[in-house]
């Protein structure tokens, strides 16, 4: 991929993400992620990882996204007028940004890339059949983990949501 | 003329390639409303439309009365009273998205054709090479998520209307088109690890699914056993894949997300005119496309036949030249995705409607159980195919699946106490 596609999908990922967090409506939110999320979808290709492009859109656009906008349509949000920050979090907040900044300024500063390899590597995210090797292999253990959290959560979201009013309830 | 295509720029080529796919697919579309019109008339017992004609045609002794009886004028009718009459704003909406929201409706419905190949032609080699846009390897991976998408043109519309029934609509849409994909995406696991043998390359590519049912690459277990049809080796994949595809294309007896009969119109109650013509479109480009996916998957794409192959055919007719081999082979796979079309029409006026609770019931109580025992199934079965087990141990999965989906999806529904 050419400087010019990173570059625009790279601006065009930021610009979206921005909106995200500057939008009160919050449709207009979901949207802004939506195209964030096609602008990753994009760098992906840039990458040469079309699987994980199309998986980033088939998981994370088409149905988390719209989870996100059922939850917001439910609850019928109007986002306008937001209470006005306690200090700790505006402490908190301060502090974020001010992190993400030293880490951006020591990147830029102090980092450097090793120079790229002669041979270019296949990405992992290209093949469906080595990306899925890697999965079994090299990183069974994070997929083991992430797949038991996600367990946990969703036991969580069971129990929180039903209401339990006796012991017959739980069966 | 094929020298003057060659010879012309790739993305001249890509264009003139796209822009005839779009250009058999949106006039199909709007062929299909018609389609359905006839179609409930005739299964209805009634003659349908049959009044419209243009003069000039009414001129014709024979052939013009005909037509007219056959309803031909009325999509020129339609079309025509659409593109012509007042395009109604409502000043309660949000105009933005709803201005929008049919054009998401179109875009993703005619972006999933380049992934879908439609026909094939052999080369000097006596090789079948399919006819697509885009020959990805990603394939029906690629249907799967740009399709995903179309879901934002319901909750859109459903949203922008800033009005009851459309927002209930597209509540509703988005919460059955989630549910469904899931049942839809199990399914055709079980296709794609019959054809992906374990030491070759993999693929997911929908051409290699029809190469596999011709008989023509060698899979997991014996070959295909000569071209056999996938709907006869996985009947129960084909059939959660068309009942979750009946859903994710908002047919009846799925169509929540419009149900005339609670929601006036469902998510385009506010809409006329063209705008709601072109969620009409929309909905029947869906309807070709997954239609196109059911047949390259279970049907055997542009074969004929099972266990005769379209090379085979070829070979029988005597049929050389590639631009008519691939006539051919596009005209039995349309043949296929319009047959499919009519059933999707069969069902719709034979089959009530659901209701929303049922609808949710049957998408996670008993079609993802389904789709889920379906792929288990499979994945032992294959394994057992491929070490060449007894035949008890096919016996014992088959029993073993069976049981399983006996206690989850055939038991009793428990009363919780209030």
């Amino acid at each position: 991929m050419g400087p010019f596609l990173f570059l625009f999908f790279a601006i065009f990922t930021v610009v979206c993400a921005i909106g995200v967090v500057v939008n009160k409506n919050a449709v207009n939110a979901a949207m802004s992620l939506l195209l964030s999320l096609v602008g990753v979808a994009g760098l992906f290709v840039g990458l040469e990882a079309y699987l994980l492009a199309f998986l980033l859109l088939l998981v994370y656009a088409g149905a988390i996204v719209a989870l996100f906008l059922f939850i917001v349509m439910l609850l019928d949000m109007k986002g306008d007028d937001r209470p006005r920050l306690a200090a700790v979090p505006m402490l908190a907040r301060i502090v974020a940004v001010a992190l993400v900044a030293a880490g951006v300024v020591s990147f830029i500063a102090r980092g450097h890339l090793p120079s790229p390899p002669v041979q270019v590597e296949p990405a992992i995210g290209s093949d469906l059949k080595v990306y899925a090797y890697q999965l079994f292999t090299t990183y069974l253990l994070p997929v083991q983990i992430l797949g038991f959290l996600l367990l946990i959560a969703m036991l969580g979201v069971i129990v929180l949501s039903k209401r339990f009013e006796g012991m017959d309830d739980i069966k | 003329m094929v020298e003057f295509y060659n010879q012309l720029h790739p993305v001249v080529q890509g264009v003139l390639k796209g822009l005839a796919v779009i250009m058999v697919i949106f006039p199909l579309g709007g062929v299909c409303s018609m389609a359905e019109r006839k179609v409930s008339a005739w299964i209805q017992g009634r003659p349908g439309p049959n009044r419209a004609i243009v003069p000039w045609a009414a001129w014709i002794p024979v052939l013009g009365p005909f037509l007219q009886r056959l309803g031909l004028f009325h999509v020129m009718a339609d079309g025509g009273k659409m593109l012509f009459k007042e395009d109604p704003l409502p000043g309660h909406v949000n105009k933005f998205y709803f201005v929008l929201a049919p054009i998401v409706a179109m875009i993703p419905a005619l972006t999933t054709v380049t992934a879908v190949p439609f026909g094939a032609y052999l080369d000097e080699a006596g090789r079948v090479i399919p006819l697509g846009l885009a020959n990805v390897d990603i394939g029906l991976l690629a249907v799967f998520a740009v399709s995903s998408l179309g879901v934002y043109s319901l909750i859109l519309a459903g949203w922008a209307s800033n009005s009851k029934y459309p927002f209930l609509g597209g509540v509703r849409a988005s919460a059955q088109l989630i549910s469904y994909e899931l049942s839809m995406t199990l399914s055709v696991i079980p296709v794609f690890m019959w054809i992906n043998a374990p030491g070759r390359e993999s693929t997911m590519g929908l051409g290699r699914v029809v190469e596999f049912q011709s008989g023509a690459w060698e899979g997991f277990t014996s070959a295909s056993w000569g071209g056999l049809w996938f709907v006869f080796v996985m009947p129960v994949s084909a059939f959660i894949f068309i009942t979750a595809l009946f859903a994710e294309t908002n047919r009846q007896p799925f169509d929540m997300p419009e149900s005339e009969a609670d929601l006036v119109g469902g998510f385009h109650t506010e809409y006329g005119a063209f705008k709601w013509g072109l969620f009409f479109v929309a909905e029947y480009a869906h309807m070709i496309v997954g239609s196109g996916v059911f047949t390259l998957l279970f049907f055997g794409g542009w074969n004929p036949l099972p266990w005769i192959p379209l090379a085979k055919l070829v070979a029988w007719l005597g049929v050389s030249s590639p631009i008519l081999v691939g006539i051919l082979s596009i005209t039995i796979f349309l043949a296929k995705v319009l047959f499919l079309i009519f059933f999707f029409m069969w069902v719709r006026w034979t089959v009530p409607r659901f209701r929303y609770d049922q609808v949710m019931e049957i998408g996670w109580k008993k079609l993802l159980p389904l789709a889920i025992a379906n792929l288990l199934f499979y994945a032992f079965e294959i394994g057992a195919l491929q070490t060449a087990q007894p035949w008890w141990v096919h016996a014992a999965i088959g029993v073993a699946t069976l049981l399983a989906l006996v206690f989850v999806v055939m038991r009793p529904e428990q009363k919780l106490a209030a």
